[in-house]
């Protein structure tokens, strides 16, 4: 489990300095990363950031950047026998992604134990919310993170966990509908609207392969 | 070191939203069986959102961002996270420098 906690110190420290070149105090940057924990959600609220802050769209935002949780905890809950009823609902508000990922291959090889998951997901906690405090305090001297490309820092994170989601080419078609819908969406509103009609298109194009599927059977 | 009061509540706003997610998964398989149907919807919506949220950057934003969108893609399917993202900052970077966009 070291690897990974090495390995959210970068995404913290850019996401720190993301923030503070937004005009975020370093202050705020650690309440949000302390409250939220959760990268996806806190990088799409940097790119949607504005003067002053909506919490209606960013809240908005951060539902239907994370409803992914939803079946990501219900996936792992049945993987919980040996967890306590508070112990199950205390592991699921520290349930980022990595943490998920890592303890679904973990439950797949041995019994998942409440120490065995507080041993992971609390170091991870806290080296995501200190890193975030560091790159925002860095990221202040650090001037414009534009100029040397870091504002792509977050779109390449979300490229690559996509590239993660590819099974072929119902996946494919999945995208190009969200990709199709959201551009356009993106044209026409202002706002978030666009994340939740690139979601939407991505669910009926999902919803018509089935049924052609079983039109074909 | 100060808070806007508008940023603490988009901070609250966000961290219920992200909590309620974090939950309801629980909740859910408690009360609700879920069919090949509903799973393969839900499944879909990951890559959906993830698609959506980088689309207008990586589609209409400019050749670098399209580029570098592309580039990292490539190399997300043989590199670790950390070094797929960077290929994809140094790209951007280097094509903004190369176009002057």
């Amino acid at each position: 489990m070291a690897p990974l906690i090495v390995a959210v110190m970068p995404i913290g420290l850019v996401f720190g300095a993301v923030a503070a070149s937004k005009g975020l105090s370093s202050l705020e940057v650690t309440l949000m990363s302390a409250f939220v924990f959760a990268g996806g959600s806190q990088f799409v609220a940097m790119d949607i950031w504005s003067h002053p802050a909506s919490w209606a769209a960013l809240g908005f935002s951060a539902l239907l950047v994370n409803i992914r949780h939803v079946l990501m905890s219900a996936s792992i809950g049945t993987k919980m026998p040996a967890f306590s009823g508070p112990a199950k609902y205390a592991a699921m508000l520290l349930l980022a992604d990595e943490i998920w990922a890592m303890a679904e291959t973990r439950a797949a090889q041995a019994r998942l134990s409440a120490a065995w998951y507080a041993g992971l997901a609390v170091p991870f906690y806290f080296v995501w919310v200190l890193t975030s405090l560091a790159g925002s305090v860095a990221g202040a001297f650090l001037g414009d993170p534009k100029a040397i490309g870091l504002d792509f820092a977050f779109p390449a994170v979300f490229v690559v966990l996509l590239m993660g989601f590819w099974k072929g080419r119902e996946t494919g078609a999945v995208l190009a509908a969200s990709a199709a819908a959201a551009v356009l969406t993106h044209q026409l509103l202002s706002g978030v609207w666009y994340i939740a009609a690139g979601a939407a298109a991505g669910v009926i194009a999902t919803l018509v392969i089935d049924q052609r599927r079983e039109a074909c059977a | 070191m100060t808070v806007d009061p508008n940023v603490f509540l988009a901070i609250l706003a966000m961290a219920a939203a992200t909590v309620l997610t974090r939950i309801s998964g629980l909740l859910l398989i408690r009360f609700v069986t879920i069919g090949p149907q509903q799973r393969r919807a839900l499944e879909a919506i990951p890559p959906a959102v993830l698609m959506a949220v980088i689309a207008p950057t990586a589609l209409v934003t400019g050749p670098a961002e399209t580029l570098a969108a592309l580039a990292t893609a490539l190399a997300a399917t043989r590199l670790p996270l950390l070094a797929a993202v960077a290929t994809g900052v140094i790209v951007v970077a280097v094509a903004r420098a190369l176009i002057g966009a």
